[in-house]
This record gives structure tokens, sequence and C-alpha cells, in this order.
């Protein structure tokens, strides 16, 4: 055993009834070093580190921090070993305030003396060089703030292990950036982090040494140095892959969707969307860029009809050159008029599929209405479930296995399957390969760009703008709710778009 | 005057046992568990005490007030308690559906009220009432000297001790949720486990605590009605719907315990307004009673407009924690 290892994992097991997460998995994490642990969907990686923060419990292996044999039952363990993971769904509790979030569950007096505490916290941030306003209450902050309060929380703890799961799927570029400096000065100051991640370039930007899992298995650990994106792309999927993102010339295309001067206002009252204007054609891929929150949802779900409008309309163009205005419809008028919308939303789980109900079942949600008969028809339906699963690949005991059990890349298999097998001629997606490994994220892409040559007008809502530029025909911006512009995405740069999703007034003050 | 005066008096006194229920849901609550057995709890801490404070007086010649009432307290706690122990091995152990096991409690809780204060009649000779005076004396004390002032000393000083040590109770668990390390750990177990957990927090610990705690708090609300407000006697059914009036308090107080103070004493004056308005015949009488709930929807009205997010109930109310749980 190295002396300078904090962790080892030997031989960890662990099951969920038959779904086998982790076999035999060895991992070792060193001082002062940052790890990736790389891996496909499902092939085990947060769980493993789940073992580590004692949300889960191995089934058999053994743990040793800093050469010691542990046994870590539950959170507190991990804490009191010196572990903290930031978990890629946030776990904070919504009404507190940062301060509170942060000391949580820890011992002290029982009186509780808040000014002390945010003194404490605000000399980490300090030292750290975090931004973060311990008063403020988790439910007003932006998703990268709270990832912020969550990193304190775990350095207040004295944590001197840090595991990130997923870090960089809800950030901006610049956030990312700005986490990684951060990440950076703690390694300086002799922590270790594991953070769990599949996009390649972060693996070797960021960290010293790639742990690889597959199909919950352990491959190996490699130097960052000595890898290149196509080797731990083989480590990870166990054979050669394609990296590239096919991208076919639009056929003949035609005006699908012109969207004009559309004014969405939420529930407190902004404007969340203003004035946006574009227009989508059949066989291309529209993409739509913009940071989290600046008005993508309530664009798309404005155009499926679930979000009424302010101002401003919406015309549906058919194959006939017909024009109908779908601004006024509701998602259900707009289907029985013969147009075949779809949608795959952001929230998967939420809004796109009902957890609880298998693959059946949530085939049955698009299809139901066509039954004539007093009883459901669950024939059909199931063979199309049958059908998802094989051509797909998703990995499910079985059709009718609750799709929430199922892990993110397959649910989302699941839903944009069903979404395409309406042949729709019009097809939204809102993060279609948010936490999906790379070959499921290029399934997606095959799916998407199948669409477009059946002659679909397709709208991608996406993050990575690397995959954007590569995938997408022209690529619309949003900032803050307005349109700044449109780019042909076969020559704009990254960080073109970068700054129109930061400035909508940037094209009119430049022009 | 001297109408209001009365008026205010009994509004405080019906207002009490609703305001012990209530404070004790809100324990409950705070813990994420939607404790419905609340009534049932009151039922048995109720009879439980009675049940207690009878047995001693018939058993000694001259019973002792003050002994006679630790008896009924500890009957009223224990009884109380092992209900909130019944609903909490099922719902945190056995992660049963909280809203069923809380009908049951009070289905079970009132039935067990009524067989035994039934039975302790027919032990009693039969016919009748029962009493048990000598511990109903103790718990009906009133303040020397302050009690007998005019007007004030009637409004304010004129209740047993239950009634003044629930007001310290509230305002020491109000203090406990919102000053203290614990009480943040217990409002975080209620709004989110997971991340209770994560952080640090025994969770099945603060659910069971928080529920027992709970239980026992609506227990000694069953006793104060029966010991203080009916002078130890037992009325089967006796209760009404006061339980339900103290799930109600809750979300009119949304879920602060001092808010529950001045609530309860609304709700024990509207409970008892028809009694003070003449001329009211039965049918209009039951709308009357009806009024703290057409309050508790209003308030539940404004504060969905309002959508502050501190005046919603905890996040995780009535949902099981399992930590292994996927999805």
């Amino acid at each position: 055993m190295q002396s300078n290892a904090m962790i080892e994992m030997r031989g960890i097991t662990k099951h969920f009834g038959s779904v086998v997460a982790n076999e035999n998995v060895d991992l070792t994490v060193r001082r002062g070093e940052i790890l990736s642990v790389l891996g496909e969907n499902g092939s085990g990686k947060t769980s493993l580190m789940n073992m580590l923060a004692g949300i889960y419990f191995p089934d058999a292996g053994h743990i040793y921090v800093e050469g010691r044999e542990v046994v870590i039952r539950s959170p507190k363990d991990a804490f009191a070993l010196g572990i903290g993971m930031i978990h890629q769904h946030f776990k904070l509790v919504d009404v507190l305030t940062a301060a509170e979030n942060i000391i949580l569950g820890l011992p002290g007096k029982l009186r509780l003396d808040m000014r002390e505490v945010e003194r404490d916290i605000l000399r980490l941030t300090e030292k750290y060089g975090f931004e973060m306003d311990p008063h403020e209450k988790i439910y007003e902050m932006s998703v990268s703030q709270k990832q912020t309060v969550e990193i304190v929380k775990m350095l207040y703890r004295g944590a001197n292990i840090l595991i990130l799961d997923e870090p960089t799927a809800v950030l901006t570029p610049q956030e990312t950036d700005r986490l990684f400096q951060v990440l950076r000065n703690m390694r300086q100051q002799g922590h270790s982090i594991i953070i769990i991640t599949h996009k390649l370039n972060e693996v070797l930007s960021l960290s010293d040494r790639v742990a690889v899992l597959r199909k919950g298995h352990s491959v190996g650990s490699i130097q960052t140095s000595e890898a290149t994106e196509k080797s731990l792309t083989e480590m990870m999927v166990g054979r050669r892959v394609d990296l590239n993102i096919e991208r076919p010339q639009p056929v003949n295309p035609r005006l699908k969707l012109k969207v004009r001067d559309v004014t969405v206002v939420n529930d407190e009252g902004r404007e969340v969307l203003s004035h946006a204007a574009f227009e989508a054609y059949t066989g291309e891929i529209l993409g739509v860029a913009g940071i989290a929150g600046s008005g993508q949802k309530e664009l798309l779900e404005a155009i499926a009809g679930l979000q009424p409008l302010r101002s401003g309309s919406i015309e549906y163009t058919n194959r006939k050159g017909h024009v109908k205005e779908l601004t006024r419809m509701t998602a259900e008028e707009i289907r029985e008029i013969g147009i075949r919308l779809a949608f795959v939303p952001e929230d998967r789980l939420g809004m796109g599929l009902v957890a609880s109900m298998g693959m059946t079942g949530n085939m049955m949600l698009r299809s139901y209405k066509r039954g004539r008969g007093f009883f459901s028809e669950r024939k059909q339906p199931r063979s199309l479930a049958e059908r998802i699963m094989r051509e797909l690949d998703v990995v499910t005991p079985g059709v009718e296995w609750p799709v929430g059990r199922m892990s993110g890349g397959n649910v989302q298999k699941v839903l944009v399957g069903r979404e395409i097998a309406s042949s729709p001629q019009v097809l939204m997606v809102a993060y279609p390969v948010r936490g999906l490994d790379i070959n499921s994220s290029h399934t997606i892409y095959r799916l998407l760009n199948e669409q477009k040559k059946n002659g679909s007008a397709v709208i991608c809502v996406g993050e990575d703008l690397d995959v954007l530029l590569a995938l997408c025909d022209r690529i619309l911006v949003l900032a803050d709710g307005h349109v700044s512009g449109t780019v042909d995405a076969r020559d704009a740069t990254k960080e073109q778009i970068g700054l129109m999703m930061t400035h909508h007034d940037a094209k009119e003050a430049q022009p | 005057m001297n109408l209001i005066i009365v008026f205010l008096q009994k509004a405080i006194a019906q207002g009490i046992a609703i305001l012990y229920g209530a404070n004790g849901e809100i324990v409950t609550e705070k813990s994420g568990n939607l404790n419905l057995g609340v009534p049932g709890m009151m039922y048995m801490g109720g009879v439980a005490g009675l049940m207690g404070a009878f047995l001693y007086e018939n058993s000694v010649e001259n019973p002792v007030p003050f002994v006679g009432m630790l008896i009924a307290l500890i009957c009223a706690l224990v009884c109380s308690g092992l209900g909130a122990l019944i609903y909490s091995v099922l719902t945190i152990s056995l992660r049963a559906n909280q809203n069923v096991t809380g009908l049951a409690l009070t289905t079970f809780g009132m039935g067990f009220g009524n067989f035994f204060g039934g039975s302790l009649s027919k032990l009693a000779g039969g016919v009748g009432q029962i009493s048990t005076q000598a511990t109903a004396s103790a718990f009906r004390a009133k303040i020397p000297v302050l009690s007998t002032l005019p007007v004030v000393g009637e409004v304010l000083f004129s209740y047993g001790f239950l009634t003044y040590l629930f007001i310290v109770l509230t305002v020491v668990l109000s203090w406990f949720l919102y000053r203290t390390r614990k009480g943040l750990n217990l409002r975080a177990v209620g709004e989110n486990a997971a991340t209770a957990d994560a952080a640090g927090v025994n969770v099945t610990a603060y659910k069971y605590l928080a529920t027992l705690v709970g239980g026992m708090l609506a227990g000694l609300g069953g006793l104060y009605f029966v010991m203080e407000y009916t002078g130890g006697t037992w009325v089967n059914n006796g209760f009404g719907d006061r339980g339900w009036l103290a799930i109600a308090l809750v979300i009119f107080a949304r879920w602060r315990p001092l808010n529950a103070i001045w609530g309860s004493i609304l709700f024990g004056g509207l409970y008892i307004l028809y009694l003070y308005i003449p001329g009211l015949d039965r049918s209009m009488q039951e709308i009357f009673k009806a009024l703290p709930y057409v309050v508790t929807i209003v308030v539940l009205v404004i504060t969905s407009l309002r959508k502050k997010r501190e005046d919603q109930p905890p996040m995780s109310l009535g949902l099981a924690y399992f930590r292994e749980d996927r999805g």
C-alpha cells in the first residue's frame, strides 16, 4: 500500500435488487491530487462514491482511509473521516439560509449563535476565494451559488477529501472555469478531490489521474498526462468510438415554424421571454444556446402550447404550404388539428414521464386517446416499449419496471424514443444529453439527425456549446429572455456565442 | 362588559386543549410526519389520566390532590406516547402511509377512550358520571391573590397550571425550533430528510423523538380537557372535534408555535361563539361551530396567493424516508 494513499477501496461490491451497481471495484485516491472517475451512465460511478460518503453501504469489500480500515455507515461517519460529497442534486434545504445549511447537523452548543457562524464562514470564503452571502436563502440562489454553498459546507466541516458528482453539468463555461480555479486552490492546500464526470475535456484539463469504470467494474487508472480523449473513450466504452458528430447538409429546407414577438411572463410577473422571434425550417437542427434560465424552457413550452403568451404569434406551415396559427392553442388542440409536435422537456421525470410507471404505461400516455374501447389497449404500447428497449439499448429489468428507477441516460432514451415514435413534424428537445455518457449522447445525436433527415424541424436547447456547434445547422442565442441573435453553426465560434449569451444588447451596441 | 370577560375566559379555556394538540402536531410535522392521529392521542391521554386518577382515588382513604395530579400526568404522557409510538413504528420504521396510519390511530384512540371511559363509569357504580374531584381540584387550582383581581384576574389568572405551563412550553418550543442547533436539524429533517441525513443528522431519531413528544403534548391536551375543562369526569365523545381543530390550527399558525397561541384563543372563541349569540337554532349553531375551519381555509387561500416559502408546510411532510431509495 502506498504511503501517500488517502483512500483505498478494495473489492467493493454493491447490488440493488438484481441490478449490479459495482462488482469487485478497486480505487485509490492519493493525497493532494485531483482524480477523475470516468464512466458511462450506469457504470456505477455515483454508487461507488456514495459508499465513500456513507449514503450506501457496500455488500462486500474494504475501505481504507490513510491506511486504516474503516466502516462508513452514515454520512456522519464519512465527515468524521474528512470525506465530503457534493451530490448532483444538491443536498440543501431551500427555506434555510446558506449559513444554516452549512452548519446543519454539526455538534455544538445547544444555543445557536448565527452571527458567530457567519463570521467563521466569511473567513473561509475569503481564504478560498468564494463569493457567497451567508444570509441568503437557498431558494433565492442560482445553481452555481448553490454549488458554492455545498462546497463551503464541506470545507466548513473540515473535509479534506472532496467528492464532486458531475459538478459542471449545470454551469456556464465561465462558472466552470471559476469552479476549476477553486478546486486547484484546494489541491494546493493539500486536499484530495474526486470528480465524477463524463466530459473528457474537463478530465484532461483538470485532473492528475483518471480512474475508469465500465458496467460496474474498474477498468483501471492512468495518469492524465498519458491520456487522450480517444484512449479514455476506449477505456470507458470498451471499444473504438467515433467521437465526431455527424452533420448532414439540410435537404430542401422549408419554413415550418415562424415565431414572432413572443413574450411570456412568469408567476411573479417578470418577463422571462421578451419579444422573441425566429424561424425553424424542415430538415435542419436549430440549436438554442443561453445561460440556464434565460427563457429556453419558456420558449419551447410556448410553442408546445404549455405557456400562455402575453403577446406575439406562432405560425405553423404544413406540407402543402398552408399556414396555421398556433398562438392561443393548448397542446391538446394542436394535436387535434393534426400537427405532430414532440417535446422532450428538461424535467424528464416531472413533465416527460411518470416515474412510478413502467415503459409500457409511459408509452400509453401518448397513445391512450387513440383507443376506442372502454378497456385500455396495452398490446401496442407494449410492443413499442419493447422496440425502444431493443433499438436504443435501454438497460432495465423489463418494460414494466418503473422508469424512475432507471439511470438518467436510460430515462432519456425512453422519453426521446417515445417522442420520435410519433414521427413528429416538429421535434423540440431540451438538454437532451444532460447527464448522459458519450455512448448514450451519440445515440441521441444520431436520433436527432435521423429526424432531421426525415424532414422534421428539430429545435435543440443545449448547454454544451461544443456539441451545439458540431450538431446544429443554426444556433439561436438567448440572453436574459431576449434573442440576441442567430448564428450559422458552421462558422461561428464558442467565444462569439459566449459573448452573445451574456449581452443581449451587444448586437445593437455594435452593429 | 361582564359578558365579554366571560367570553374571553371561556375562549382561552377552550383554546388551551386545542393549543396543546396543535403544538404537538407542529413538532411532529416539523419532522416531516403528518400525524392525523392527534384526536386519537388526545382521547388516549385524557382517558388514561382519568383512569390513573380514578384508581388512585378509589384505593386510598383520603386522596392527596397533588399525588393524583402526578399520577394523572404520568398516565396521560405514557398512554399518548404509546399511541405516538405505534404511529412512529408504522410510518418511520415500516414506512406505512402516514395518512392511513394517522386516521387509524384516531379511530383507535377514540374507541380506546370511549371504551375505557365507559368502563370507568361502570366500575364507579353503573349509572351516571364518574368523578375524580380531588385530582381535578389540583388541576383547577387557580393562582392565589392574582386571580381575585377584577377583570385582569378573571381573564388572565383564573386558570389551572396546565394553561400557564403550556404558554411557557410554547415559548420554549419556539425558541428550540428557531434558536438552537437541534431545532435547526429538526426543521431540516422535515424539509428535506435526505439533505439532513447527508449532513449527518440522525433522521430516524429525530422523527421518532419529535413524533413521541408531539403525541405526548396532544395527550396533555386531552388531559387538560378532562381534568380542568370538565372537572375530572368523562362523557363519551365529549371531545367533539377539538382534535381536528388542533390540526387546522397548525395550518392556521403556519407551523409557528407562537402564532398558535393567539390562534388557539381565536379558534376557541369562534368555537363557542354560538353560545353567546342569542336566538340560534341547532342548525345555525353547527354553522357557527364550523367558523374555525372557514378561517383556516381563508388563511390557506391567502398564504397560497402570497406564495411565501416560509409559510408553506415542511416540504417532505407526509413522505417516508429511506436512505438507499433510488429515484
